[in-house]
């Protein structure tokens, strides 16, 4: 017999198993940006099954929601077309299936979801549950008072990486290159990197003897 | 290929209903990222999940509008900014709880109460979180939205 729950769990899982196959499919990379928001979706979904709703909460928003718009802003620099593959995909699946099939293989060692004989449910968590009232006070949602109290080295850890990865993005992507200082034809000029000569030497006549900027093409847009 | 939507010159004034939908779901957008970094004491939601939502409405902001009326509202550097005054508010947190006496990130020690000073210390903490990702996450939306390709 099967209760509604285990048919919801069932629907998402197939949804999730299609979306995944569509996304391996897909060669518009649009569709593909499209159908892994989708994705984010329904795995927000599984885990409101799973009572885990901050962890889902924190999947919609930004796995559907931020990051499908970082990768829509990919696609605007790249191009929306895959191309064809230049090898087989022999290999690749090969390497899918063996992985798959390990970790498919470490989940019957896994204890049985949700057993409160369960070792998550036997170390600290008992004391959070019934102590956090008295040691942090009236928050009555528990994850908060982990994440924020108990934990609070792990989230500052969490901030400090998000900050990271703020840092990362900006050094790889913000501005491009460096203009750079060239001597050219008697004077120094700044030169926007992947400027090429002829450019350089037209836009020479066209200024000479004014005071030399940038050659940049498109300037600040307000 | 229709224009790109990420420079702000893509026909925007057609998308008349594309705008006043924004203009009205935008303040409510905030409104609810507020509400659920005030309520994740209460029920699920926390600084991280309301600095995405607060990250949102820019983003969403500026994919109507246009990067460059979104970058007059919010600059870049406003951005970058936040993102790192976050995580010194954490710090800043952890910092004060030991000159009050108590470990680092002991929040009892803010206040009379042990309780009240976590509370307090909880307050801080999440809206650190609230003020980094906020600010990383726009702040990577104008890095990837700011490109334009190479070859035009």
């Amino acid at each position: 017999m099967i209760s509604p729950t285990e048919v919801v769990d069932i629907v998402l899982l197939i949804l999730l198993a299609v979306t995944g196959v569509a996304v391996i499919r897909t060669r518009n990379l649009f569709a593909a940006v499209m159908l892994a928001g989708i994705y984010s979706l329904v795995s927000a979904g599984l885990f409101v099954v799973m009572d885990a709703v901050d962890v889902a909460f924190t999947e919609a928003a930004v796995g559907a929601g931020i990051s499908t718009v970082l990768m829509l802003g990919t696609l605007a620099l790249v191009g929306y077309q895959e191309h064809e593959p230049r090898h087989t995909p022999l290999l690749p699946l090969f390497v899918v299936v063996l992985t798959g099939g390990i970790l498919v293989y470490g989940t019957t060692d896994m204890p049985p979801f949700g057993h409160p004989e369960n070792p998550a449910h036997q170390h600290v968590a008992p004391h959070y549950l019934e102590e956090s009232e008295h040691e942090v006070g009236h928050i009555p949602n528990v994850v908060t008072s982990v994440l924020a109290s108990y934990r609070g080295y792990d989230t500052m850890g969490e901030t400090a990486v998000v900050f990271t990865a703020m840092v990362g993005v900006l050094l790889l992507l913000s501005r491009g290159p460096l203009p750079r200082r060239v001597h050219h034809n008697g004077r120094w000029i700044t030169v926007r990197p992947g400027t090429t000569r002829e450019e350089l030497e037209a836009r020479m006549l066209a200024e000479s003897g004014d005071e030399p900027e940038p050659v940049d093409g498109e300037g600040a847009r307000g | 290929m229709s224009p790109s939507p990420w420079t702000g010159r893509a026909r925007v004034d057609d998308r008349v209903i594309l705008r006043v939908g924004a203009k009205i779901l935008i303040p409510f957008i905030l409104i609810f990222a507020l509400y659920v970094q005030f309520h994740g004491d209460y029920g699920p939601g926390g600084g991280f999940q309301a600095g995405v939502i607060f990250a949102a409405a820019f983003v969403l902001y500026a994919l109507v509008f246009g990067l460059g009326n979104a970058i007059k509202v919010l600059p870049p550097k406003a951005a970058y900014f936040c993102g790192a005054f976050g995580v010194l508010l954490f710090v800043g947190v952890g910092y004060a709880s030991m000159a009050l006496g108590g470990e680092f990130l002991n929040y009892s020690v803010l206040a009379h109460d042990p309780t009240h000073g976590q509370h307090y210390g909880i307050i801080g903490v999440e809206l650190g979180v609230l003020i980094t990702v906020f600010g990383v996450m726009v702040a990577l939306f104008y890095a990837f939205a700011g490109r334009r390709r190479l070859d035009r």
